[in-house]
């Protein structure tokens, strides 16, 4: 895993309480911003990633010299448009580029591994909004996010509804379903079950648990796509050679693109990360937090403070992971507490990372949206 | 902004500034927005169709895709100063339903409809012994989504039964407002306000 001290943050002077009970102190946040900030404040956009994603939404990332995540999405003159909106994308607590996560060294000198504290959709919110605070920005123009960002979007929302006036969340959810749940323990127990992952003590071993992440990351990243998208790309095309070889080589291109994603997903992602974000992802669901079982009822109770702001929920017809029925639960239960909700479902053909590709129609409504 | 349908502009019209406003059905939002900058109103909408919605966000309208049938039950109880339901009732599963939905989340209630017997229709079906293609209904009866051919004397018969309170009428043909006299004769379009 690559690792930059250059890399932009701030230590929060305060104590961040957790979900769990427990708290960390000195928590550190990587960010980056794109744009000016107006004068007044008035035009931050708050960006939130996805599962593995990083904060370099519209600027090459330096540690792996990739383009920015959206940057079909982010730019000057792009749909959120860096000429007009101050645009924040920091990286969420527990994960590995620049925040505190399980990498990152306790009070006592040695990574946390797993003594780090199991946290929460919510506490990651936390750790932004204390970021809001240490920026000096009391209200955002927008929080915006797909994904495991739009549970952070609308968990936002939720809990701290007074801190933005817009929230748009695309492919996302209020909950993960028992399916979530499920394609995520198959990837823990992969990495779980690398000998090299030991216990989660691997840090400065010169060994980590790169088979176990390499094969979580494959699986997860099948939910990811369509299986029409798959067909499209890879059909049952054999990879480099003219016929089946009957062994266990990646006979087809479509083996050999998962195992390709899957190791160099290991050069750019830590393995306890992955663990500890899968679980907050797990453990979300914004109606249970909001007093009771997850039916729309409370989730219109998550709801409750946001009357006034406006939100735009949008999924996409081949998107499994997260399908419309998903979105349509966050939008009656917006409906109930009469806030003003924009709600579309798209065509496009990627499945779930649809929103990360070229879609035209995304463009409009999100430029629509913004303003 | 394009010119409004003469029902459109009536309901425009008559909504109070600064209502908050239901638009079901509201296509690619035209009424909303010369609501929402003409009057000020808090205008949300509903739509069946994703391309009209899309059309709807990008103009910065909130509208919600959704179908009436289905989808209403979600808004609490007088949430709207005003419901509208335009040429989308005859396209309901149970026009009567969604009559009673749109009374409850609205104060008043703006509905308006084709009315199937006016006289070209009527016409239309005498001589041809056809079912009518008209300018306002261009599709032919395999393909049209207007499943409940109503008439005007069929809708205040069924607002009688339900004990709506009728506040006023409004009857057009020929993209003109014409006056209420003969209207399931004379009227290509009606718009209704009603209340309960």
């Amino acid at each position: 895993m690559a690792t930059a001290s250059n890399l932009t943050s701030i230590t929060l002077d305060r104590q961040l309480a957790l979900d769990s009970g427990k708290a960390l102190d000195n928590v550190e946040i990587a960010y980056e911003t794109y744009g000016e900030l107006a004068a007044d404040k008035s035009n931050a956009i708050l960006i939130f990633h996805a599962l593995t994603g990083d904060q370099f939404v519209a600027k090459t990332n330096p540690l792996t010299g990739k383009p920015g995540w959206w940057e079909i999405m982010v730019g000057p003159g792009k749909p959120i448009d860096t000429n007009r909106y101050h645009v924040i994308c920091a990286n969420v607590i527990g994960s590995c580029i620049g925040s505190t996560g399980p990498a990152s060294l306790a009070p006592d000198g040695r990574p946390y591994a797993m003594r780090f504290p199991v946290i929460t959709i919510r506490d990651m919110v936390r750790a932004q909004v204390a970021l809001l605070d240490a920026l000096g920005i009391e209200r955002l123009h927008a929080v915006v996010g797909g994904s495991m960002g739009g549970m952070q979007a609308l968990s936002l929302a939720a809990n701290f509804p007074e801190r933005t006036d817009r929230v748009l969340a695309i492919a996302t959810t209020a909950r993960h379903s028992a399916q979530n749940i499920a394609f995520h323990e198959v990837g823990r127990q992969a990495i779980m079950a690398d000998p090299n992952w030991n216990a989660g003590d691997y840090y400065g071993t010169g060994a980590s648990p790169d088979k176990g992440l390499s094969v979580a990351r494959m699986a997860a990243h099948i939910t990811y796509l369509s299986e029409a998208g798959l067909t499209d790309k890879f059909g049952r095309r054999l990879q480099d050679r003219e016929a089946k070889s009957f062994g266990f080589d990646a006979d087809f291109q479509v083996e050999s693109y998962l195992r390709y994603q899957g190791l160099s997903f290991t050069d750019r992602f830590d393995a306890n990360s992955y663990l500890y974000i899968t679980r907050a992802m797990d453990y979300f669901d914004l109606a249970e937090e909001h007093g009771g079982a997850s039916s729309s009822g409370s989730l219109a109770d998550a709801f409750r403070g946001a009357g006034d702001t406006r939100f735009c929920v949008v999924s996409f017809d081949t998107d499994w992971l997260y399908p419309t029925s998903e979105s349509r639960n966050i939008v009656h239960a917006l409906n109930a507490v009469a806030a003003p909700v924009s709600f579309v479902e798209l065509s496009a053909p990627y499945g779930h990372d649809s929103f990360l590709l070229e879609c035209p129609a995304l463009d409009r409504v999100v430029k629509g949206f913004i303003g | 902004m394009s010119e409004l349908r003469p029902d459109l502009a009536k309901i425009a019209s008559l909504v109070p500034p600064g209502a908050r406003v239901l638009d079901v059905g509201c296509g690619e939002g035209d009424l909303m927005d010369v609501l929402r900058l003409q009057r000020q109103v808090d205008a949300r909408g509903m739509e069946i169709d994703g391309e009209l919605v899309e059309k709807c966000v990008s103009r910065g309208l909130s509208v919600v895709q959704g179908d009436a049938d289905r989808d209403l039950a979600d808004y609490p109880d007088h949430a709207f100063d005003v419901a509208i339901l335009s040429q989308t009732l005859q396209t309901a599963e149970r026009p009567d339903y969604l009559l009673d939905q749109l009374l409850r989340i609205g104060q008043t209630a703006f509905v308006s409809f084709p009315n199937f017997a006016y006289w070209r229709m009527r016409f239309a079906l005498l001589f041809h012994g056809r079912m009518p293609v008209t300018r306002h209904l261009p599709v032919s009866w395999y393909e049209t989504q207007n499943i409940h051919h109503v008439t005007v004397d069929d809708f205040r018969q069924l607002i009688a039964d339900k004990g709506v309170t009728v506040e006023g009428c409004w009857f057009f043909a020929g993209g003109r407002e014409i006056g209420g006299g003969n209207a399931n004769w004379r009227a290509e379009h009606a718009v209704f306000q009603l209340s309960r």
